[in-house]
């Protein structure tokens, strides 16, 4: 049975992902019929003002399947590493971290590239991690879930608090930062998403190969140990990993919020517990997701957009809900 | 190590209430001190000075050009602001705390600031609203937050070990994050200035404090405190456990959406009045802790008096003509401060 799900999973995520990104080329202000889009691909005339819109909609979607694939990818390690069915970037800091990072970046050193954007929210993302796992790990019982989405939350307050305050001071970065900080996908070309996705893919790799580490992660220390897992190596390695999706994913996006959470319960819910079988269908999943959000926030309040940072949340608040009512004992 | 202190403790335990009470007693007495001392500072000090003397004739009404205004109505309302601020996120957060059994958990981290911040940025944005407008946006907005955490959380049918606290804080923490983003979109829809005023409403500050508000806020709290203070004997019995304070006659549900709406109410209040003003909250309560030794509910309203009536004075007058909100203050040095506070809680083994 899960073979036959694993299967049907990966065929219609592969086919949830080509219609999504048929219509994130061809959805929008100027709609674009998919034929034309087609050709605009195999045939490009410069000429044609529909080709056009449609190449200057290719970079808008790479970055979509970019940031949807590490986040997703990353929220199931984080997920698997941690125990923790409430892990996800946002919740647990590391956005924050991230942006706030490029934020200071923004507005003390004036920096503008995805490059620079990429160093300030790795180091962001990186401080963030450690920080959120030293306050949670304090005390007796450890990092429970609660303990992790507090501390979370605290760091994310903390440093908001930092940035609000920053920004105050200088209308400039106030105004950059406010478009930001949303999480969009149309503020990048497409030289910076493949700069990016260089790295998302290090990050990819990592956790693709650990599937079966975070499996054995999944059973608790002590089974990991017994199962020859060497624990603390393997969390450091996959820490790392979810710090380059995650901060790669800020650098070409914002800070988006949820999708990391949202994914991997479902590709749970779909084909089991087995992380061999639940970062593939994330793979998947992730970029067919953000891009739907973001064909739907083109197309849902013209001519405003609504950016895929909101939709995300608007789909994400009400599954984090859902999973902290239907689990009986969150604390674990 | 614990086998050989836990002797010692035991030992120690019958004269600790007491030498906890006397501790309490003196704490309060400085921070009273420290209290009156940093408004009589803030009355005189600024830009520009005024003699004592002249302070006190200009309150007791005697009309002095360029001083009067100054300190009757700017200065004064301002420290008085500062000070019932300080009491109400003081207590709000320690109430959190205290019953959620967990420093972080104050209403900052958990949702009802944001709440509070999203009523009056819609508010600000949609409507241009300001003043008393403005102020029931954000009371609404913390409040209607509060109260459908409350509900999603299932906080009014009964639960047990700590389970209902931790869905209250979870969801709490997932419509804080929702509703940032909510915030954030918000931010992206409107002019340069809006958001420039969105902005400086978001971190907080006193310069709009004015005796109306003081009006405000000493009505709320003269209504919140003594159900506050009915309450806090109850929860010292919800502190024993669900399953103890029902058997020893509690109604635990009501009891705690009781204490969480008057916490609620108490922060939603102030933040409609002064903006988030961030880590006020959150600071007090452990603030308190570490210098009497145990919760103090009194020790925590006047640290939270003391630490906005610090920050609004540094905003004022510690960067020359520059005159920074007191929630950049709090925001600046609250973040760190938090750090610090955690580490050495750990340490001392809490």
């Amino acid at each position: 049975m899960p073979r036959g799900a694993t299967v049907l999973a990966i065929v219609g995520g592969l086919l949830a992902l080509t219609v999504a990104s048929a219509l994130s080329l061809s959805v929008g202000a100027r709609s674009v019929a998919p034929s034309v889009v087609w050709d605009s691909l195999v045939a490009y005339d410069g000429s044609l003002t529909d080709h056009v819109v449609v190449h200057s909609r290719l970079q808008r979607t790479a970055a979509g399947i970019a940031v949807g694939a590490a986040l997703a990818v990353a929220g199931a390690a984080m997920q698997g590493m941690t125990r923790n069915p409430l892990a996800d970037p946002g919740i647990l800091g590391l956005n924050a971290g991230a942006s706030a990072a490029v934020v200071l970046g923004v507005y003390f050193l004036s920096i503008s590239q995805v490059t620079q954007f990429m160093v300030f929210a790795f180091l962001g993302a990186g401080v963030g991690t450690v920080l959120v796992y030293a306050i949670a790990s304090m005390g007796r019982d450890g990092a429970t879930p609660v303990k992790l989405a507090l501390a979370g939350a605290a760091i994310t307050a903390g440093l908001g608090s930092l940035v609000n305050a920053l920004v105050l001071l200088d209308q400039a970065s106030l105004d950059r930062m406010r478009f930001w900080q949303v999480g969009t996908l149309g503020a990048r070309d497409l030289g910076d998403v493949a700069t990016v996705g260089v790295f998302m893919l290090v990050g990819l790799v990592i956790t693709v190969i650990a599937t079966p580490t975070l499996n054995a992660l999944a059973l608790g220390d002590d089974a990991a140990v017994g199962l020859g897992v060497p624990v603390r190596r393997a969390r450091v390695g996959l820490g790392l990993a979810t710090v380059l999706l995650c901060g790669a994913a800020v650098a070409l996006a914002g800070p988006i919020g949820f999708l990391g959470l949202v994914v991997p319960h479902a590709a749970r819910l779909i084909v089991g517990g087995d992380y061999r079988r639940i970062v593939p269908v994330c793979l998947l999943a992730g970029p067919s997701l953000v891009l739907a959000a973001d064909v739907i926030g083109r197309v849902i309040a013209p001519p405003a957009e609504v950016q895929v940072g909101v939709m995300t949340a608007l789909v994400g608040v009400p599954v984090f809900i859902v999973l902290i009512r239907t689990r009986k004992q969150v604390g674990l | 190590m614990s086998a050989a202190v836990a002797p010692a403790a035991d030992v120690a335990a019958p004269g600790t209430p007491r030498r906890h009470a006397a501790r309490a007693r003196a704490v309060l007495l400085i921070l009273a001190v420290v209290v009156i001392g940093l408004t009589v500072v803030r009355v005189l000090v600024g830009s520009p000075m005024v003699y004592a003397d002249l302070a006190v004739r200009a309150i007791l009404g005697e009309q002095i050009p360029g001083i009067s205004f100054i300190v009757v109505q700017n200065r004064l309302p301002t420290a008085v602001v500062a000070i019932l601020a300080g009491v109400a996120f003081g207590l709000s957060g320690t109430v959190f705390q205290t019953m959620l059994r967990n420093p972080l958990a104050s209403p900052d981290v958990i949702g009802v600031t944001v709440g509070a911040s999203a009523g009056a940025v819609i508010a600000m944005a949609f409507f241009q609203a300001s003043g008393t407008t403005l102020f029931w946006f954000a009371l609404l907005g913390g409040m209607g937050t509060a109260v459908l955490i409350l509900l999603v959380a299932g906080a009014q049918r009964s639960g047990s070990g700590g389970a209902v606290d931790n869905r209250f804080v979870l969801v709490g923490i997932g419509v804080g994050a929702g509703l940032s983003a909510l915030i954030s979109y918000v931010m992206t829809r409107i002019d340069t200035r809006t958001a420039s005023d969105v902005m400086h409403w978001m971190v907080g500050s006193l310069s709009t404090s004015t005796w109306d508000r003081v009006l405000v806020l000493t009505l709320s709290l003269l209504v919140l405190i003594p159900l506050l203070a009915v309450l806090v004997t109850r929860l010292r019995i919800l502190q024993l456990g669900d399953e103890a304070a029902t058997s020893l006659g509690l109604r635990v549900p009501a009891t705690r959406t009781g204490l969480i709406l008057v916490a609620v109410a108490l922060s939603a209040l102030t933040v409609a009045v002064t903006g988030p003003l961030s880590f006020v909250a959150f600071l007090s309560g452990p603030l308190a802790r570490m210098a009497v030794g145990r919760p103090s509910f009194p020790v925590a309203a006047l640290m939270g008096a003391t630490i906005v009536l610090a920050a609004d004075f540094i905003g004022q007058n510690a960067f020359g003509s520059v005159e920074l909100p007191a929630g950049v203050i709090t925001g600046a040095l609250g973040a760190p401060f938090l750090l610090w506070l955690l580490t050495r809680s750990s340490t001392s083994g809490s």
